[in-house]
């Protein structure tokens, strides 16, 4: 949000300088330009009705505070006997009827143009979960989790005594960011695993909600390389404010490397699985894993939220029923917030996760699972 | 004949004053008996809910989580909502409904005396009911007001109780509702006729028949999410077959018609203090009331203007957002017939007028960003925003509660026959006003600025204005207490009101003696 352009107008700058700023204070007051055509249509849009709104304003509340000061009593006022003036009621039926047509006029067209996905160079398909966001580039196969990052998560959780000042962008941080190329028409197709969520980056003037069930789609085309930060804007459970959006809009070549190593890395992912893993490993990756994917509902000591969140320690299933515990990782707990994790996670994370809850906090169980266990099981 | 004569000759009692001890008030049919719980009622669940805004405000204070976990925040971002709507704003309008309709339609009391007590009393259970939900295991409801599915449906063991409190709640506003209609409708004085009805009896004849059409929709849908939870219905669920959206249509098309119901009694309580104290008749009194009834017809076809990023075909989206645009008609025809009826007057500023013209200007204020709101490119970028906060903030709390206050201080004195304390009164409303904007007016900026509404924490860039709204929010706040002191102050004794009470009064309710007895109108009077 730094790059954002500041602008201050009128009365509403007033209202900043009066009261005091601290060192990191951004004091914005309005919409962002953005960075593509569309965001500055709708900026530009959105100053025309603000001026409207203030003008309208300047007549309506300068005729009252003339009456509340010419027309009081203790100035010795009498009384007008006027109830109706037809004349009058039209004139203030017509005009603002006038007014709404300029303003719907071209917000019509905006939102034509807003809906237009057609002839798009590159699909993204997001995918809302409980907290984070999914992307898979149709296109290229590449399918990558995002989430918020380790230091605002820990910056973030009740009386962590860091100060969220110290944390850079904090809240608006996470671990894969979206890579996008600038000045191509982007789609993206939106769907959510479990509750509804809202993809939003101020910056595209882009919003639409994530709906399990459904597709949604919207478009944007980004002018200027750079970060864009943005938050699910719905209501999505308990960490509804902690599921930030980051986009690295980036130059063409850039994307295409990206995409190139994401798919090497895939590759090498997929055959690591097939091979015996030391406990120690899964153990380092599982505490990766867990602190990414489980730690927002089970916390980080492993005993989740009384009432909300079950506890991992010392259960009956984390002890003792080794397929029930993988099982309810591959496929979740209908109804409840536990989703299903089997196209999230790959064998190796899974195995690790497992390893590392029948490990950690005191369950002590010496389990080692294998991923290889994992890729049976997912075949049954 | 009609009703209310038939009802005459049989009253054996219309000297005797109330039952003595706390059965008054449960037995008690009379509708000033019933007003005057209801707006306790109101005043009390009012601390409540503004208790849990101060939770959340004081959570914002700075980034960071320092009191609640976020679990908590939602559930009380959720429970404030349900407890202002349902608890405060509503019930304070049928509280005033109930004291002040008959009085000023000339009638002996409501139609049906015994429903209304029963509408009343069947709240306090509800409430409690609603209430008790959030010492349940998981708490309670964490899903917004709006409980969408499929979130609602992770709610814990309060979902049940949520929606049978949200039944309980219906049942007593559509009591409510068809007591006023029945009200209106059979027991007007002669001479009384529809338009020559004081304007707040108008706005709730139209208040109660949205409260009719939409309380059932509701009813429908929350018994959807019942079904859907415990009996193996997807009425909701996609996997199902179901459709999570269907849920937002229903409950919009309830809750849009609501939004109305919240504020078109306000506008009517305004239409009476403004002519009183501009000692003046209201302008364009048959546009009031036409404006009114296209507002209420327009409140049925916008509903889909709260889910522009939902999704919907272009044609849709189109339909909505210029139905939407529409409303700014009417509702501007209201604000100008005010200005027209100020002026020229011979103004004096009481408190209930200074709370009136708060109420013009601050809800004007709201109006200005619900037509921005209105304009589906740009509701994107303000959609689940902290712009929206800020706007159905601005139409509720400086709209529809200071509209309410100002009726409570334009009609204290007929309801305990003493004058309120005038300059407490005035140290009320410029605290009120201050504080208000105070609060609410930098969550315009933030909204604006990028930060989304329902978050515990947020990017540190927010910080300074959500600082500002919470020192609003507490000074708000603590103003109130102002209030209830002005109310008991009043009850206990000051100076002794006129009949007519204001300079510029006119109409049946200030005919009768202040306070009002028990029973007015035993004869019947005629209106000229």
């Amino acid at each position: 949000m730094k790059t954002l352009h500041k602008t201050k107008f009128g009365l509403f700058g007033l209202l900043a300088y009066v009261t005091s700023s601290s060192s990191w204070a951004d004091w914005e007051l309005n919409l962002t330009q953005g960075v593509t055509d569309i965001s500055r249509d709708v900026y530009d849009m959105h100053m025309f009705v603000l001026w409207i709104c203030v003008w309208i304003g300047v007549v309506v509340f300068g005729a009252m505070a003339y009456s509340m000061i010419r027309h009081r009593k203790s100035r010795g006022s009498v009384p007008a006997k006027f109830s109706h003036s037809t004349m009058a009621e039209v004139i203030w039926t017509v005009i603002p009827f006038g007014i709404l047509i300029t303003m719907a006029v071209p917000a019509a067209n905006t939102l034509v143009r807003m809906e237009d996905t057609s002839d798009s160079e590159i699909t993204v398909k997001i995918t809302g979960h409980q907290w984070k966001w999914e992307y898979e580039y149709l296109d290229s196969g590449v399918r990558i989790i995002s989430s918020l990052d380790p230091d605002s998560r820990q910056a973030a959780s009740l009386n962590s005594g860091i100060d969220p000042n110290t944390v850079d962008n904090y809240l608006l941080e996470v671990d894969n960011p979206l890579v996008l190329p600038v000045d191509k028409k982007i789609r993206f197709v939106l769907t959510a695993s479990d509750v509804i969520h809202a993809w939003w980056v101020p910056e595209f003037a882009i919003k639409k909600d994530a709906i399990p069930g459904f597709v949604n789609d919207m478009w944007t085309k980004i002018d200027e390389e750079g970060i864009y930060r943005g938050q699910c804007a719905e209501l999505c459970g308990r960490n509804h404010g902690f599921m930030p959006i980051v986009v690295h809009a980036t130059s063409e070549d850039e994307y295409e490397n990206w995409i190139q190593a994401q798919l090497a890395s895939t590759e090498a992912e997929a055959q690591s699985a097939d091979r015996e893993w030391a406990i120690d490993e899964l153990m380092e990756r599982g505490e990766g894993v867990y602190g990414t994917y489980c730690v927002a509902c089970h916390q980080p000591n492993g005993q989740g939220i009384q009432g909300v969140f079950p506890t991992l320690v010392g259960t009956d299933m984390v002890l003792n029923d080794l397929d029930g515990h993988i099982n309810v990782i591959l496929n979740g707990v209908a109804g409840t917030a536990m989703q299903a994790f089997s196209t999230t996670l790959n064998d190796a994370d899974i195995a690790a996760v497992v390893t590392y809850e029948r490990n950690a906090w005191g369950n002590d169980t010496g389990d080692v699972v294998q991923p290889a266990t994992i890729k049976d099981m997912r075949v049954q | 004949m009609n009703a209310y004569s038939v009802d005459h000759s049989h009253d054996d009692h219309h000297d005797h004053g109330p039952p003595p001890g706390l059965m008054r008030w449960v037995t008690t049919t009379n509708h000033k008996d019933i007003g005057t719980l209801y707006l306790w009622f109101s005043l009390i669940m009012f601390f409540i809910g503004g208790f849990m805004a101060l939770i959340i405000r004081t959570e914002l204070f700075q980034p960071g989580l320092q009191i609640v976990d976020p679990h908590f925040f939602n559930q009380m971002t959720t429970m404030h909502a349900l407890i202002m709507i349902f608890g405060v704003v509503m019930p304070a309008f049928v509280g005033l409904a109930n004291w002040m309709l008959p009085m000023m339609v000339g009638a002996p009391d409501m139609a049906l005396p015994r429903m209304n007590n029963w509408s009343f009393w069947i709240l306090p259970f509800g409430f409690s009911m609603m209430l008790s939900t959030l010492f349940m295991e998981g708490g309670g409801p964490a899903s917004g007001w709006t409980i969408y599915p499929p979130l609602v449906l992770q709610t814990g063991d309060a979902l049940p109780f949520l929606i049978f409190s949200i039944h309980i709640l219906g049942v007593s506003s559509i009591m409510g509702a068809i007591n006023i209609v029945a009200t209106i409708m059979n027991m007007r004085a002669p001479g009384m006729t529809y338009m020559k009805m004081p304007l707040f009896v108008w706005t709730w004849f139209i208040t109660a028949y949205l409260l009719i059409a939409v309380m059932p929709v509701l009813a429908g849908a929350v018994t959807m999410l019942l079904t859907d939870r415990f009996f193996g219905t997807s009425f909701f669920d996609a996997a199902g077959g179901g459709d999570p959206v269907m849920f937002q249509h229903i409950f919009w098309f309830f809750g849009h018609p609501e939004v109305y119901i919240l504020i078109l009694p306000a506008f009517g309580i305004v239409s009476e203090i403004i002519p009183t104290f501009s000692r003046k008749k209201l302008f364009g009194y048959s546009s009031m009331v036409y404006a009114t009834a296209c507002i209420a017809f327009l409140s049925f076809i916008v509903w889909a203007h709260h889910m522009f990023t939902v999704g919907m075909p272009l044609v849709g989206a189109m339909f909505f957002m210029f139905t939407t645009m529409l409303i700014a008609v009417p509702t501007g025809v209201k604000v100008f017939n005010w200005v027209a009826t100020m002026w020229q007057g011979a103004m004096t500023f009481e408190t209930p007028m200074l709370f009136a013209v708060g109420f013009v200007i601050m809800f004007t204020i709201g109006g200005f960003s619900g037509l921005m709101l209105a304009m589906t490119p740009i509701d994107f970028q303000y959609h689940d925003t902290y712009f929206v906060v800020a706007h159905f903030h601005y139409v509720l709390v400086p709209g529809a509660i200071f509209a309410i206050i100002a009726g409570v201080y334009y009609w204290l004195p007929k309801w305990t026959g003493n004058m309120y304390d005038e300059k407490l009164g005035k140290i009320h409303f410029w605290l009120s006003t201050i504080f208000v904007n105070t609060l609410f007016f930098p969550m315009h900026f933030v909204g604006l600025a990028g930060m989304p509404r329902r978050i515990p924490d947020y990017a540190v860039q927010f910080t300074d204005f959500n600082q500002i709204a919470t020192i609003g929010a507490f000074g708000f706040g603590f103003a109130q207490i102002l209030l209830l002191v002005v109310v008991i102050k009043c009850i206990r004794g000051g100076a002794k009101a006129t009949d007519q009470v204001w300079e510029g009064a006119h109409g049946l309710e200030w005919s009768v003696a202040s306070p009002a007895p028990y029973h007015t109108f035993s004869p019947q009077p005629v209106f000229k």
